[in-house]
C-alpha cells in the first residue's frame, strides 16, 4: 500500500513551471530515492508535500488523507517529518533543547520529552554534543541534528532533503547505515539526494524528475540504465 | 547550590529594605521593580518569542486607565479593576497579533505596528472627555500613614511591597514558562520560524500567546502606576518614551533571559538617579539628562557586550546559563 501518493501535481513560479503533472508513490515502509539534475523541481515536490506550498493543479494524498491544502504544523501532525535542504539549526538552544522541540509534539510535558530526545541523540550519536548549543556544531552534525528534530516528532514518513550533501564518504556511510536502521524499524523514507553513492546503497525504489517530470521510475539498477535517465544525466548519444 | 544562595539573599534583603531605607531610597527602589516587572513583561514577547515590542506603553496606559476610571468614577477597587485591565489589554494585544500574524506582518514592520496601536490610542484618550482628556484624570490623594491594601492606598513600604510581589510573581510566572512546552516553542520560532513550523508548531498561535501574556502582565503595571502616581494623562503614559523606557531595562542586562530585564532596570534606574542627584547638587539645570545618559549606556552595552549584561556575569559568578 502506499503511504504518500503524488497525483499529477503541478506547480509554477510565476510562469515558470517548477513541477508538470507529476505522479509517483512512496509505498509504506519503502525507502524511496527522489533524483535528478539541478532545478528538477524535487525540492519543489517536497515543500508540497511538506505543506510549505499548495500544489497549482493535481493532489498530494498520505495515509489516505489529501494534505495538500494543509499548513506545516498540521502536515507534521499528520505524520509527516522533514529536514531542510539548508539546515535550519535553532542556533541559541543547546542540541538537546533543539530535539525536545520536536519531541514536544507528541510529548505535552517536558521532562518526558526530554527522554524521548535523549533516546534519538543516542540513534543518531549526538549524546556527546547534547548541551553544546547548536550554533557551534559543524556541518555533518547539524545535518544529523536536522534529521534527529525531525525523528522527534514522531513521523511515519520521514522527508530528507539533500542531508548527505557535503559529508565525507565514511560519514555518508555511517548516516546510511543511520537510515536503514530506522527504515527497519518500520519508518518510511522518501530522500532527496545527489549522492548517487547513498542512493544506490539506501534506495529501494528512485524516482527520477527531469524538467519537472517524473521520466523514470523504479528499481535503483534498472533506473540508471533507462535511456532517458542516461540522456539526461550525460546527453544524447550521437552518430559522429 | 550557589544560584539558590543568592536568590535567597537578594531576596532577604529586597524583604527587608523598608526597615533599612529611608522613603527616597524606597521610591528608587519601587521604581526599579517597576522597570524590572514591566521589562520582564516585555521580554516574554520579545526575548521569549522574538516578537519586538515597541509599544509596551498601549498596555500600561488601557491597564491604568480602566482601574482609575473603576475606582473614580464607580468606586471600585484596583482588585477588581485589574480584571477589566487584563482584559482590555489582552483584547487589544490579541487584536495586534490577529492583524499582524494572520497577514504575516514580522520584524521592523511588526514593531512599527506595535508603535502606531500605541500612538493612536493615546491620540484617542486625549478625545474622551469622560476620562479627562488631555487634562488628566486623577485619583483622590489621601495623606495616609494607615495602610489599605484593598484599595492600593497606603505608605511608600507598602506600595514597595506590592511591586515587590508582583515583580517576584513575574519571575517565578517566566521561569516556569521557559521551562514549560511554551517556552520552547517560543524560543524556536524566535530562533527559525520556518523549522518550527515543520516540527508541528502552530506558530500564529503561540505568538499569539506570547502578545497576550505580554500585554496581561502589563496591565498590572499599569494598575499599580495609577494608584502610584494619582495622575495620569495620555500625553505621558500611552507615550513612546514610556514604551522605550520599558525595554531599555531587558536590553541592557540581556534580552531573553530571566534577571537581564531585573539587573538592567535596578542598574538604569539607579545611576539614572544618582546621575540627576549629582546634577542638582553642582547647582545645574540639564533638562534631558537622563535620555543622553540611557543613550549613551545603550550605546556601551550594544557595542561591548550585545547579549545585554548579565549572560558574561552569570558566565563569572558560575551560575546556569539558562538563568
Amino acid at each position: 500500500m502506499a503511504l504518500l501518493e503524488v497525483r499529477s501535481v503541478s506547480k509554477s513560479f510565476r510562469g515558470l513551471r517548477a513541477v508538470t503533472r507529476a505522479s509517483f508513490e512512496v509505498p509504506e515502509g519503502g525507502l524511496t530515492a527522489l533524483i535528478g539534475p539541478n532545478g528538477a523541481g524535487k525540492t519543489t515536490i517536497f515543500n508540497m508535500a511538506a505543506g510549505v506550498y499548495a500544489p497549482d493543479a493535481g493532489e498530494i494524498v498520505f495515509a489516505g488523507r489529501r494534505i495538500d491544502r494543509l499548513r506545516p504544523d498540521q502536515v507534521c501532525a499528520a505524520g509527516v517529518g522533514r529536514t531542510f535542504q539548508v539546515v535550519k539549526p535553532f542556533a541559541g538552544l543547546s542540541v538537546l533543547d533543539n530535539v525536545i522541540v520536536g519531541a514536544l509534539r507528541a510529548e505535552r510535558h517536558v521532562p518526558q520529552a526530554r527522554r524521548v530526545a535523549l533516546g534519538i541523540l543516542e540513534k543518531l550519536d549526538l549524546l556527546a554534543k547534547k548541551d553544546l548549543p547548536a550554533s557551534s556544531l559543524t556541518l555533518p552534525d547539524r545535518k544529523r541534528l536536522e534529521v534527529a528534530r525531525a525523528l522527534a516528532t514522531g513521523p511515519r514518513l520521514l522527508l530528507l532533503d539533500e542531508v548527505m550533501a557535503g559529508l565525507r564518504p565514511t560519514e555518508c556511510d555511517q548516516m546510511v547505515e543511520v537510515f536503514r536502521a530506522l527504515n527497519r524499524g518500520g519508518l518510511t523514507i522518501l530522500l532527496i539526494e545527489h549522492v548517487m553513492r547513498a542512493v544506490m546503497a539506501l534506495a529501494r525504489q528512485v524516482v527520477v524528475l527531469h524538467h519537472g517530470e517524473v521520466i523514470a521510475q523504479g528499481a535503483p539498477q534498472e533506473v540508471v540504465r533507462h535511456p532517458a535517465v542516461l540522456e539526461c544525466y550525460l546527453g544524447e548519444e550521437t552518430e559522429l | 547550590m550557589k544560584a539558590r544562595l543568592l536568590m535567597a539573599a537578594l531576596a532577604a534583603v529586597l524583604i527587608a529594605l523598608p526597615w533599612m531605607a529611608g522613603n527616597y531610597v524606597l521610591s528608587v527602589a519601587t521604581l526599579a521593580l517597576y522597570f524590572a516587572f514591566t521589562g520582564q513583561a516585555w521580554n516574554v514577547m520579545m526575548g521569549f518569542a522574538g516578537q519586538l515590542s515597541l509599544g509596551h506603553s498601549l498596555y500600561v496606559g488601557l491597564g491604568a486607565y480602566a482601574a482609575a476610571a473603576l475606582f473614580t468614577k464607580f468606586g471600585i477597587g484596583p482588585w477588581a479593576g485589574i480584571w477589566l485591565a487584563m482584559a482590555l489589554c489582552v483584547a487589544a494585544g490579541a487584536a495586534i497579533g490577529l492583524l499582524a500574524f494572520r497577514f504575516g506582518i514580522s520584524g521592523v514592520y511588526f514593531a512599527l505596528l506595535t508603535i502606531a496601536f500605541a500612538e493612536f490610542t493615546r491620540i484617542g484618550f486625549d478625545h474622551i472627555g469622560w476620562l479627562g482628556g488631555p487634562g488628566g484624570l486623577f485619583l483622590k490623594v489621601e495623606q495616609r500613614t494607615s495602610i489599605d491594601l484593598a484599595d492600593l492606598r497606603g505608605t511608600p513600604a507598602m506600595f514597595y511591597y506590592v511591586m515587590l510581589a508582583f515583580t517576584a510573581g513575574a519571575f517565578a510566572l517566566c521561569a516556569w514558562l521557559l521551562r514549560s512546552r511554551a517556552g520552547y516553542y517560543w524560543q524556536a520560532i524566535r530562533e527559525d520560524e520556518d523549522a518550527a513550523r515543520a516540527l508541528g508548531i502552530n506558530t500564529f498561535r503561540w505568538k499569539l500567546l506570547a502578545v497576550a501574556i505580554s500585554a496581561a502582565m502589563t496591565s498590572f503595571a499599569g494598575v499599580f502606576f495609577a494608584f502610584y502616581y494619582n495622575n495620569l494623562f495620555p500625553e505621558q503614559i500611552f507615550h513612546i518614551s514610556q514604551s522605550i523606557e520599558i525595554i531599555l531595562g531587558p536590553i541592557v542586562g540581556g534580552v531573553g533571559s530571566l534577571f537581564g530585564p531585573i539587573l538592567g532596570a535596578a542598574l538604569l534606574t539607579a545611576l539614572a538617579d544618582s546621575l540627576n542627584n549629582m546634577v542638582s547638587a553642582m547647582g545645574w539645570d540639564i533638562p534631558g539628562v537622563k535620555q543622553v545618559f540611557y543613550g549613551v549606556i545603550l550605546l556601551l552595552v550594544v557595542m561591548f557586550l550585545p547579549n545585554g549584561i548579565w549572560p558574561p556575569l552569570a558566565k563569572r559568578l558560575g551560575l546556569e546559563r539558562k538563568a
